[in-house]
């Protein structure tokens, strides 16, 4: 009964303030710009952060979760850059001896890469990523093979010329054509194509993981001719055992390294949650400003729809003595200007939703991403929270009107 | 038709009532020593110069004010100290309001203009707006249902303020001078209509300030400066009609 009688108050309070909004078009639709424009700002942010967050997580995949990466440098590291640069590189011979003395670990390969022109007769594609492998590099870095075949162990040990181009560089060289078999140019060497990697995307949306040529390390250093610092890939058995795995190699390091006891590791062993870690720092950055703006006009906004409110309550004082002569209670009249705060929330939500939604492609052409669906929830609840915050104060001195002072108004 | 004490207990029960305004440092004295009997199914008519506290009264009777002593009584209950809520309630259930300036809502039809005291009373829609629409026939606007209050005439405006004071049957019908926006003969035509509803057993108080409007009445209460002066019966309503 008292909810049957409830909800009949609700229906009256929801028609009387549509019937109050459509009455001044204007100044509803005026009032409620502050909201559309915080209800804009809210969606857009959402959106942004979640394609941040969807280009990260694709992004990171491709380094592996249970793979440490032995550098010469941190990947983050607040130290002077010159106090890295003089340590001794890491070599081959280190990267045998983690392979025979690390229990741990399941694979292990030394890589190094470079940026250079790759061409098939006329045709050439430039700043393609040179990686020069070891055997087990299939292992550690998780890369699949669309078309053709791996290298061999034989041909990467023996310094073989072949080699397994990106998806975009078959794309670029070899338009409509097979391209296992065939030869491309690399520095003045010419490798034969062996197979086609998969598409992986790009990483953090900076460059294309798809540009890109695999050859065995040994052919990588006889073209480029130079000798620099390797990156070691051990890959672990297990997430969870990824501390162990990278104890034990930092002991089988710091000897092949002869560090002397004591002193700090002259090398570093880098892993994903590195750069999760300093990814999600920067998205709670993001997020906070985020926060800061979109609460900022929703504030703007909702001051508004309080000033706005006031004076509907002023204008209606007459009409608010009739309701309460014939019978209306203070919660009926708190209730009635409480749902038309919402109402002209909820407007300015939706307006600003429809204006957002397009804006979101925008933001799909920088992060592809699209409007996630708990937005629209979460915009449409916002605005209601902003009307009940901004719509309780007018909506209380209209309730505690006195009837007779109120009928009294002209 | 009048008797006093038709159920042994009357209507309206006011016991030495009192009403003082603080204005300032000065307090004001709208009312003094009030005591005021009103049978079920009589037809009282309120008058006096302007201050001299009918309004006031008129607004204690009517549930929306409160007096700061005294006792006040509505079918045998004391409502002179309920709370605001209840107050409310009772306003709703046992009293019909007519006001000179009709006080209808004028974004809504007429139909729910009569409907909202239902809708306050918790009535489902469709009783409500059976109830509504048998008022509004009852006053001759069956025609008029959907026509908004400035679409419609003072006379017929007034005749739907009648509906909606009536659709939740109440104890008590106040009407505070109902003719005095309307020409005479549109107010003689709302005062046989009131006339009417008496005669259908109603209970009615109305303020006047015009002695032929009060005539119709069966007996005529006068205040003067918060008391009552005289409490006269009249000639009896179908002696005068004027």
């Amino acid at each position: 009964m008292a909810i049957a009688y409830f909800l009949v108050e609700l229906r009256e309070g929801l028609a009387i303030s549509l019937k109050a909004l459509r009455a001044n078009k204007m100044r509803s639709i005026l009032t409620t710009l502050g909201i559309i424009i915080g209800i804009v700002s809210v969606t857009l942010m959402a959106t942004a952060i979640a394609g941040l967050d969807q280009a990260f997580e694709k992004s990171i995949s491709t380094l592996g979760a249970d793979v440490l990466y032995v550098d010469k440098y941190p990947w983050f590291s607040h130290d002077d850059w010159w106090t890295f640069r003089n340590r001794k590189d890491i070599t081959l011979a280190q990267e045998k001896v983690l392979e025979q003395q690390s229990t741990l670990a399941q694979a292990v390969s030394a890589g190094i890469g470079w940026v250079a022109t790759v061409k098939h007769r006329e045709k050439s594609t430039e700043n393609v990523f040179v990686n020069g492998v070891t055997a087990d590099y299939m292992a550690t870095s998780g890369t699949t093979i669309l078309q053709g075949r791996n290298m061999t162990e034989a041909e990467i040990d023996g310094s073989r010329p072949v080699c397994v181009i990106g998806f975009d560089v078959s794309a670029n060289l070899f338009p409509g054509e097979d391209p296992i078999g065939k030869s491309v140019k690399i520095a003045g060497h010419t490798y034969r194509v062996v197979g086609v990697f998969d598409k992986e995307g790009s990483f953090l949306g900076l460059f294309s993981l798809d540009n890109r040529v695999v050859i065995p390390l040994g052919e990588f250093t006889r073209s480029f001719g130079v000798k620099r610092s390797l990156q070691i890939s051990v890959k672990a058995p297990s997430v969870q055992e990824l501390d162990d795995t990278k104890e034990e190699i930092r002991g089988i390091l710091r000897k092949a390294r002869k560090v002397s006891p004591g002193a700090p590791d002259d090398f570093a062993i880098n892993q994903q949650e590195m750069l999760t870690n300093t990814f999600n720092g920067i998205g709670v950055v993001v997020a906070a400003i985020g926060i800061f703006i979109t609460g900022l006009s929703l504030f703007v906004g909702g001051i508004g729809i309080m000033n706005i409110m006031f004076v509907s309550v002023t204008e209606r004082t007459k009409e608010i003595g009739i309701r309460k002569a014939i019978g209306a209670r203070r919660r009926t009249i708190l209730l009635q200007f409480l749902l038309e705060a919402v109402a002209l929330c909820l407007l300015g939500g939706i307006i600003g939703l429809i204006i957002a939604f397009p804006l979101t492609f925008l933001v799909d052409q920088i992060l592809p991403t699209s409007m996630p669906f708990a937005v629209v929830g979460i915009a449409l609840l916002v605005s209601i929270l902003v009307g009940v915050v901004s719509g309780l104060l007018p909506a209380y001195r209209a309730a505690k009107l006195d009837p007779v002072e109120a009928l009294r108004y002209e | 038709m009048a008797d006093t004490q038709k159920n042994g207990i009357p209507v309206i029960h006011l016991s030495n009532i009192n009403r003082v305004y603080e204005m300032g440092a000065e307090q004001v004295h709208a009312l003094e020593g009030i005591s005021l009997q009103v049978a079920r199914n009589e037809y009282v008519a309120v008058m006096g110069p302007s201050g001299s506290g009918k309004s006031t009264l008129m607004n204690i009777v009517g549930c929306l004010d409160t007096p700061t002593s005294g006792l006040y009584e509505l079918n045998g209950i004391n409502v002179s100290e309920m709370n605001d809520n209840e107050l409310a309630r009772v306003r709703n259930k046992e009293i019909g309001f007519v006001f000179q300036t009709f006080n209808l809502l004028p974004r809504s039809d007429a139909l729910h203009n009569v409907e909202l005291p239902l809708v306050y009373g918790g009535v489902p829609r469709d009783v409500r707006r059976k109830l509504a629409r048998e008022a509004l026939e009852h006053v001759g606007l069956g025609d008029r249902m959907h026509h908004k209050p400035n679409e419609l005439s003072g006379g017929q405006r007034q005749r739907v303020a009648i509906a909606r004071a009536l659709v939740n049957k109440p104890s008590l019908m106040l009407a505070d001078e109902p003719t005095g926006n309307l020409d005479t003969k549109t107010g003689d035509e709302i005062m046989g209509l009131i006339q009417e509803l008496h005669k259908l057993g109603n209970t009615i108080i109305m303020v006047t300030h015009e002695e032929y409007i009060a005539d119709h009445a069966h007996r005529i209460v006068r205040l003067r400066d918060g008391k009552i002066e005289t409490d006269e019966k009249t000639q009896n309503g179908k002696a005068h009609s004027h």
